[in-house]
């Protein structure tokens, strides 16, 4: 730190020996990442996700990024969601994790077969990535290109247990041995607002056997039904061994929700919710508003970890809901997550920039091992 | 066609007919038998009839399966390889006709209440994605009654259901168009031998 600037508050997520040291690992918990941290401590988690550029820059991920800026525990890199391509999700994780900000790897079941995922699974982690969200995918025909293969070699179920053999078990599908595995907080979807609506806690039974520590619900527009869903998983004894994040969002108008409704793969929006939107005079504000009670009624229920803000091109809205929701209570998220290889990347930096000699980059990382 | 007309109301953007407008850009002619949603109605009613019949069909095969295990010196004198050609022959035809089989070479249908999981779109194998409709179809074939929804019902059904909460693996391809009996019964006769090594 400068010696200029105010004295930093303490910070609960932060290595004690210096603030550009990776985090040391907890007992129990999977990876080094914050979002593990602030659930495992019992807090409010708070993620948003990243809406994907259709660019080669990484400055429009930063940009996108930046909104988020003390606000969310972690943002989601999606996986071509809604099968149209995007810039992909790993090439996005690079890039925040570059920034120091910690994402969720979503990696979709559609367009890779295992092979290309578990390569995957490993650049991911290997670049800093902490939490992975295994998701089966939509179908080609939602998106832009529906005469695309559909892969679907894996299923959500088996990707789940695949990621959780390479990090756990340290191998291969095949058996083959990892030298290093990927230290990861694994995270699922759920849907509650689909049929069969008995199945579905089943289902979430099924993930958390699978390997899933957290899930994030498909957006929530209907909260009695979503009560009824939590209810039976607590029956079921499922809240203990999971973290349950609600998935929620604001709707920018009646006209978006129907669009949504019939176009959208997935999604339940009562007709309660149209009709309060075609109502108000403001329907982009009564939008928000509704997000917000909805954080505000689905936080109190039993069980439930955390919101997953999807708010799909509004995402300068999420702090303010956030903030509005009070859904962090008070609590500030810590902005920066320390990579392993920081230092090395600084290293090699300032020697491009400053030596008068270069030193290969294997001369950096020699010295670093000893 | 009369078949088509389910969803138009709640799904206007993801109707059949609306697919079918789609993709009518693709070519000069759409053939009569294909439309953007593949499947019609009708030729999957026999796969629905066998999945509102999955106890008596669980009891069916149960002893189909204890035959063909009684059956082993059989298969074994001519040799399963030699079997291999006309079983597999019997198999996808008869699995066919009754349940759309896809030949995958690894049946799990007594897990998935006599509902064949190859016929789903994304081929699923521990239930089903988040995309299911409000009326219970599939997100992407708008016509066709979701292959896991019915799984559920046909499980709740069966004896032994629940084995619809075990998590499966994932499919190994190199097993695709093999028979399916054949392995089942050379994998019990050789767990039977070890039991009682004589």
């Amino acid at each position: 730190m400068t010696s200029g600037s105010p004295p930093r508050p303490p910070q609960t997520d932060e290595n004690p020996l210096g603030i550009d040291l990776p985090l040391d690992p907890l007992p129990g918990h999977s990876s080094l990442g914050r979002l593990e941290r602030v659930l495992r401590r019992g807090e409010f988690a708070v993620t948003a996700e990243l809406n994907p550029p259709d660019s080669a820059n990484a400055a429009d991920v930063y940009e996108r990024a930046a909104v988020f800026d003390g606000w969310v525990d972690a943002i989601n890199a999606v996986d071509a969601s809604g099968a149209n391509a995007h810039m992909s999700s790993v090439g996005i994780c690079a890039l925040l994790t570059r920034m120091g900000y910690a994402p969720v790897f979503q990696i979709s079941c559609r367009d890779r077969n295992r092979i290309a995922i578990q390569g995957d699974v490993l650049g991911a982690a290997a670049m800093g990535v902490a939490n992975i969200l295994c998701l089966t995918g939509d179908g080609v025909q939602a998106g832009d290109q529906p005469g695309a293969k559909p892969v679907f070699d894996l299923d959500s179920m088996s990707l789940l247990e695949t990621v959780r053999t390479m990090r756990d078990e340290g191998k291969f599908l095949s058996g083959r041995k990892l030298t290093s595995a990927p230290n990861v907080f694994l995270g699922a979807a759920i849907n509650p607002f689909a049929p069969p609506y008995d199945f579905r806690p089943q289902r979430l039974a099924k993930k958390i056997a699978a390997g899933a520590q957290f899930v994030q619900s498909q957006y929530c527009f209907d909260v009695p039904m979503f009560h009824e869903y939590m209810k039976r998983v607590r029956d079921m004894g499922l809240h203990e061994k999971c973290f349950i994040m609600c998935g929620v969002g604001p709707l920018a108008s009646a006209k978006t929700a129907r669009w949504i409704r019939s176009n959208v793969p997935g999604v339940h929006i009562p007709d309660d919710v149209v009709k309060r939107l075609e109502g108000a005079t403001d329907q982009k504000a009564e939008g928000k508003r509704l997000c917000i009670d909805i954080i505000n009624e689905v936080k109190e229920i039993e069980g439930v970890s955390g919101v997953h803000v999807m708010a799909y091109r509004q995402e300068e809205f999420v702090a303010e809901i956030v903030h509005d929701s009070g859904a962090l209570r008070g609590r500030k998220p810590w902005k920066r997550e320390v990579r392993a290889d920081d230092q090395l990347v600084a290293d090699r930096l300032d020697d491009i920039l400053h030596a008068d000699n270069h030193r290969p980059p294997q001369d950096i990382v020699g010295e670093k091992a000893h | 066609m009369p078949s088509l007309k389910i969803d138009r109301r709640t799904r206007p953007g993801n109707s059949p007919e609306a697919l079918n407008r789609k993709t009518a850009s693709r070519g000069a002619y759409q053939p009569a038998h294909t439309t953007a949603i593949r499947r019609l109605r009708k030729t999957y009613t026999i796969r629905l009839w066998s999945v509102r019949h999955s106890r008596a069909l669980e009891w069916v095969y149960g002893h189909f399966a204890d035959a063909f295990l009684a059956l082993h010196p059989f298969w074994k004198a001519v040799g399963y390889h030699r079997a291999e050609g006309p079983v597999t022959f019997i198999e996808r035809r008869a699995k066919g006709l009754l349940f759309d089989c896809r030949m995958c070479g690894q049946c799990i249908l007594s897990s998935t209440g006599m509902s064949c999981p190859m016929n789903c779109p994304k081929q699923l194998r521990n239930g089903p994605c988040g995309g299911v409709r409000a009326n219970g179809n599939c997100e992407i074939e708008p016509d066709m009654p979701c292959v896991w929804v019915q799984a559920w019902s046909g499980s709740r059904a069966m004896r032994k259901g629940d084995a619809i909460l075990d998590v499966q693996k994932p499919v190994d391809q190199s097993l695709r168009e093999t028979s399916s009996w054949l392995r089942v019964t050379a994998q019990a006769a050789a767990k039977r031998e070890e039991a009682n090594p004589q």
